[in-house]
């Protein structure tokens, strides 16, 4: 296992070094993150990030294939155009988690705040706790699953990432509606929540998703543009 | 606390430190005038015939924090008529405000606020957007008696509030957005709103991005604007509560490594007292 102490080397060491690490899936630890941003981002290559304690901004964001685990909160846009691979806070998640993510998993086992899976492109988040307003704000692709409630305007203006929520709803944003639960929707968030160590069953969940009725402009609905 | 809050805006910084309360019937006034070389001691003496009593006076780079018999009108009134050019920057029983252009670390240096104790302290360090770097466009603004803010955001709507405000005779030195917002709750409190009232009247009446943190004579306010544009994070311990714009900020703190953490909920007023 490589260490490296941010009391010590700059994020910009760290960044670095990692970048380097292409197709050698070595096992980093990294220490004092002390709240600094960009810590582990534009990771290319199938390593393993713990990191020891909170992060600030943009913590894994673009990640492709890595696995980074914060062992604390994080910042403003965890994980944020990640495209594939594993991104896991154990505490809280600030804003806009998992903004416009295409791809990957990001599993938040505290609460996500406001925003969270905003402009969201395929990538899969599952949020233990509870999710803040405007979540999946503008979704074009992927799952959102919150364990927990999801604050105001869910999904607003959603256009096709699918959202389940186990708890309370406080309102439903603009073209976002309850849609049926198939089976093969319990099917997938079964494996999911699996996955994530998440406890709770699917069958508790309810799913939400657009009604894709501002998909073509209507005059009609002028006034919800 | 603020150095590693730099980056986010290193134009200007400013302190409001809560301590040694002035007597019953006294205020005290923290004071600017640009010039180092102002004669404080000439204005003392005349503020001294007006008042009829000494008035403590102590010196330090531009400001000057005079203990004075008297209440908060009288004594605007009086500096007005004295010399224009002396700001309040402000007035309480507690409060002491130092603010200036420059860097925390020199503010710091400036007015040897590592020297200086209380029950509590708000500081600021500035990256101007909508108005000129100068000490008048410093954070903490004075709102009223003990009372101070500081605000990281813009306000869209400050140019409408701060007509409207002037109306109701609330004066303003600059073209800053913070200062309306100062203004605005000034004239809630005049009006005899509680201060949780005032910041709640403000979730209507102030359109833009904000985080407020108010200082009060007994503790703070912290108000986040509905959408959550601008970001806080909270501290807090058996010992303490703190209150940054990021975790960054916090982690000098004795004990933050078990302190309870999280995020102050948009649109929602929190308020503290101390013990």
């Amino acid at each position: 296992m490589k260490i490296v102490d941010l009391a010590v080397s700059s994020v910009r060491e760290l960044n670095a070094a990692l970048h380097e690490a292409r197709g050698d899936p070595s096992r980093w630890r990294v220490l004092t993150p002390g709240g600094a941003h960009a810590v582990a981002v534009g990771l290319n290559a199938p390593v393993t990030v713990e990191i020891e304690g909170h992060v600030g901004y943009y913590c894994a964001g673009m990640n492709q294939l890595a696995t980074v685990v914060v062992e604390g909160n994080c910042g403003t846009g965890v994980a944020e155009n990640m495209m594939s691979g594993l991104v896991h806070v154990k505490g809280n998640a600030s804003q806009s988690a998992g903004a416009t993510a295409h791809g990957g998993l990001l599993i938040i086992d505290g609460d996500a705040s406001a925003r969270c899976g905003i402009s969201m492109k395929g990538v899969d988040i599952v949020v233990k706790g509870s999710v803040g307003h405007m979540s999946a704000f503008m979704g074009q692709a992927g799952n959102l699953v919150v364990c927990g409630n999801a604050g105001d305007a869910l999904g607003d203006s959603i256009y096709e990432a699918r959202l389940f929520v186990r708890g309370e709803v406080a309102s439903l944003g603009a073209d976002c509606v309850k849609k049926e639960m198939l089976p093969k929707h319990l099917e997938w968030l079964a494996a999911v929540l699996e996955k994530s160590g998440a406890n709770a069953k699917p069958e508790e969940f309810t799913r939400y998703g657009s009604a894709r009725n501002l998909y073509n402009f209507k005059v009609d609905h002028a006034s919800s543009y | 606390m603020l150095e590693s809050m730099c980056g986010r805006g290193p134009d200007s910084a400013g302190f409001a430190i809560y301590n040694d309360e002035a007597p019953e019937g006294w205020i005290k006034v923290s004071l600017q005038h640009p010039d180092f070389a102002y004669d404080w001691r000439k204005l003392v003496s005349r503020v001294e015939s007006r008042c009829g009593a000494p008035v403590n006076l102590k010196k330090k780079s531009t400001h000057a924090l005079l203990v004075v018999p008297t209440d908060e009108t009288t004594l605007r009134v009086a500096l007005a008529e004295l010399d224009r050019d002396v700001t309040i920057l402000s007035v309480g029983r507690r409060i002491q405000i130092m603010k200036e252009t420059g860097t925390p670390r020199e503010v710091v240096e400036r007015f040897g606020v590592r020297e200086m104790a209380g029950t509590h302290a708000i500081g600021h360090t500035r990256m101007a957007t909508e108005s000129a770097v100068s000490t008048a466009g410093s954070h903490p603004f004075s709102t009223g008696m003990d009372l101070c803010l500081v605000h990281n955001g813009s306000l869209s709507n400050h140019n409408r509030l701060r007509e409207n405000l002037k109306k109701d005779g609330i004066e303003f030195r600059t073209e800053n957005d913070t200062e309306v917002a100062a203004g605005y709750f000034t004239w809630r409190l005049r009006q005899g709103m509680s201060l949780r009232e005032a910041l709640e009247a403000s979730l209507e009446d102030i359109d833009g991005f904000y985080t407020f943190a108010i200082g009060t004579a007994e503790g703070f306010a912290v108000l986040r604007d509905p959408i959550a544009c601008k970001p806080a994070v909270m501290a807090e311990t058996d010992d303490y509560v703190a209150m940054a714009s990021e975790y960054r900020a916090l982690i000098g703190l004795p004990g933050i490594d078990f302190a309870r953490l999280w995020e102050p909920e948009p649109g929602i007023v929190y308020s503290w007292s101390r013990a």
